[in-house]
């Protein structure tokens, strides 16, 4: 049971940036179905830094901490946000259709992912590089199943849990969260008000890509350890952070808890002994067949709290009346 | 007042009225033509190699021998086929993102019904058995979040979406139970084959030739074709006049998901004789750009499934020549080829009215007066 609540906020926080990212996305009006593609680049990008850094000391051990978390997360904010640029332009500035070009952003980012991990990437001390990142505050003293769950993880899962908690605050407390809400429900009316509803979107979508982006590395050099097989791993937990937004009903503060939990789920069934093989592959099936149910179950009792942006998917183009 | 300075945006952006087509065709062609060049450059750059020869392999992949021909023919039909199975839904304003998922229940039933003793002795039995069960379940399985979407509005792209993964899940549930020693890898299934027609891909090309003027049909002369894009349009206007708007919902997508289980049929039938994790190779996504790039019209699509087909084998065809091990190239190249031409219908959409300075009010009645040309 320990392991599989300490495992499951782990993979969690991977959905957790990615839903963050989302949700922030979504509430300037914009489907971003590229995010598992922004993860994928955020991953390459902060493996790419995070190589970089590492190969050029003497040995893997005299790597500082600050300075590998510092260039892991900012190679990935960077590449994630430059994802999201593409994506912006796109729909933003050029009013391309929201699903195609998430879909080609996720093609696209797959395939530089890919690329750049296989081409550029030299991850002979990345399990040592993962080591440093997962360093936790209280080391290797015993503080019991208290601090196996609360305190044993890497910065980068508080960091995450920080971004969740801030950006929750930002959406419902301050004028920035507010204008940003009225773009994403009537930009529109939004415009008339003098909110640079541009502006707006593009923030939200850069911002949100970023986050996303940290997501991706997080996933390769905290969770798995630092190892790599291909971009399709990320693409599927992409997909599910992308299906917890509606599970968390676009808040990020609830989505701490939801993303938690479905990261539970997600590794429930390698927790659970004494199943056969073959009924580990249909447990494997638990966090989608949960997600659906989630989806038909707030559908059902669609309350007006609890709804997408009004202007969710659609472009905004100011002489359209 | 006179001598007030007005701070004007350098440009503004206006809706085109009508483009004359072949302004459309030029800027697209052109979009697409660019977008190679600029692929074919950038992998000249990353491998080290002259740009002329990349669009040599480009062109060699697909054209080199009888082979490559006939499996880019071959990949086009295919890719059109689960386009066409698209088409009805997103006129509808149904986003079915579950092509891959009904892909690969259609060739589940398939390969099921194969290595089952039916497949071993009666081989026309099998197959009219597999053609009905990777229809039904093709159905099924995009029925399920429509009967969803059209009782409570449950969100399509997601669940869809998730039905996916469900999908690849019982794939991999019975390629555990079916493999031997449980790697979950199946062999070739020796029984059970689609009849082979001159060779193992005339067949598939021939089913979706078929299915591609039915659609054609179906959307533009019967009267379930117009329904379901009056419900795409607008709901209240179709049940104002009198369409079952559930009815309509359901039933498109179980025709939506018949036509991907028989992309799955000939999938596991007649080409791979197998089934694993990957056998949809994601067309289900890759076909939504088919679609769209063509503007959901069934006969254009064969022009756009050709082009992604075309870039998809000529860009492996690259990696192979320059030592690339898997299809990160591939995909990264058609997804900026895709960045370029979604990018480019915003200009036929939209055009853009520069302002220069003094003569501002001058030049923006010139190009009035050229739109209102234009529009002649």
């Amino acid at each position: 049971m320990l392991v599989v609540i300490v495992g499951g906020i782990s993979i969690g926080v991977v959905f957790l940036l990615g839903c963050v990212g989302e949700i922030l996305t979504e509430k300037s009006g914009h489907l971003n179905l590229g995010i598992p593609g922004i993860m994928c680049m955020g991953a390459a990008g902060g493996c790419y830094t995070t190589s970089l850094y590492i190969n050029s000391l003497p040995t893997a051990d005299s790597a500082s901490w600050l300075v590998l978390v510092l260039v892991a997360v900012l190679g990935a904010t960077i590449t994630g946000a430059l994802g999201g640029l593409i994506y912006a332009v796109l729909t933003v500035s050029l009013r391309a259709n929201q699903n195609v070009t998430g879909l080609a952003l996720t093609t696209f980012g797959a395939g530089f992912a890919q690329f750049v991990m296989d081409t550029y990437v030299d991850r002979t001390r990345f399990s040592a590089a993962s080591k440093i990142i997962r360093y936790s505050i209280i080391g290797n003293a015993d503080w019991g199943w208290f601090g196996k769950i609360f305190l044993g993880h890497g910065i980068l899962v508080y960091l995450a849990i920080a971004i969740a908690v801030t950006s929750a605050i930002v959406l419902k407390r301050t004028r920035v969260g507010l204008n940003l809400r009225a773009v994403g429900e009537n930009p529109a009316t939004a415009d008339a008000t003098g909110i640079n509803v541009t502006a707006y979107k593009y923030g939200a979508i850069l911002t949100g890509s970023a986050i996303a982006g940290l997501g991706g590395v997080f996933y390769i050099l905290d969770y798995i350890g630092g190892s790599w097989e291909n971009a399709s791993t990320i693409e599927g937990l992409g997909w599910l952070a992308i299906a917890l937004v509606i599970f968390t009903l676009w808040k990020p503060d609830l989505s701490i808890l939801g993303s938690f939990l479905f990261g539970m789920l997600y590794i429930a069934s390698s927790g659970i002994t004494g199943v056969s093989f073959n009924v580990m592959k249909l447990l494997k099936l638990l966090p989608y067949v949960v997600t659906v149910i989630v989806l038909i179950v707030t559908s059902i009792l669609d309350s007006k709290e609890n709804q997408p942006p009004a202007s969710l998917g659609l472009n905004y183009f100011r002489e359209e009346r | 007042m006179a001598n007030k300075i007005v701070n004007e945006p350098l440009f503004h952006i206006a809706k085109r009225g009508n483009l004359p087509l072949w302004k459309a065709i030029l800027i697209r062609g052109g979009a697409i033509v660019g977008a190679i060049l600029f692929s074919a450059i950038l992998c000249g750059i990353v491998f080290g190699k002259n740009p002329i020869k990349i669009i040599g392999y480009l062109f060699d992949g697909i054209l080199g021998t009888e082979r490559r021909i006939w499996l880019l023919i071959r990949d086009t039909a295919l890719l059109l086929g689960v386009g066409l199975a698209l088409v009805p839904a997103f006129k509808m304003k149904f986003w079915n993102l579950g092509g891959n998922g009904q892909i690969l229940m259609g060739a589940l039933i398939a390969v099921a019904i194969m290595r089952s003793n039916i497949g071993k002795n009666n081989v026309l039995v099998a197959n009219i058995l597999m053609l009905i069960g990777s229809m039904a379940i093709g159905a099924i399985w995009a029925a399920i979040p429509a009967i969803f979407k059209a009782f409570f509005k449950t969100n399509e792209s997601l669940f869809t979406l998730m039905m996916n993964y469900i999908a690849s899940g019982i794939v991999a549930y019975f390629l555990s139970v079916w493999s031997v020693n449980g790697t979950g890898v199946l062999g070739q299934v020796k029984t059970g084959h689609l009849p082979v027609v001159l060779n193992a891909h005339l067949l598939t090309i021939i089913v979706v030739a078929v299915l591609t003027a039915i659609m054609h049909v179906y959307m533009k002369h019967c009267k379930q074709g117009y329904e379901l894009s009056v419900v795409g349009e607008s709901e209240n206007t179709a049940k104002y006049i009198g369409v079952n708007v559930k009815k309509v919902i359901i039933r498109t997508l179980a025709i939506s998901g018949a036509i991907c289980g028989i992309i799955g049929l000939l999938l596991a039938g007649s080409i791979d004789h197998s089934i694993n994790e990957q056998t949809a190779n994601n067309m289900g996504f890759t076909a939504i750009m088919v679609a769209w790039l063509a503007k959901f019209n069934p006969l254009m699509m064969i022009l756009s499934s050709l082009l992604i087909a075309f870039l998809t084998r000529g860009m492996g065809q690259v990696q192979t020549e320059c030592n690339i091990a898997n299809d990160a190239v591939a995909n990264l190249v058609v997804g900026i080829v895709y960045f370029i031409i979604i990018g480019c219908e915003f200009f036929i959409s939209y055009q853009l009215k520069f302002k220069k300075g003094k003569n501002s009010k001058e030049s923006s009645n010139k190009s009035k007066q050229k739109t209102v040309k234009e529009r002649d």
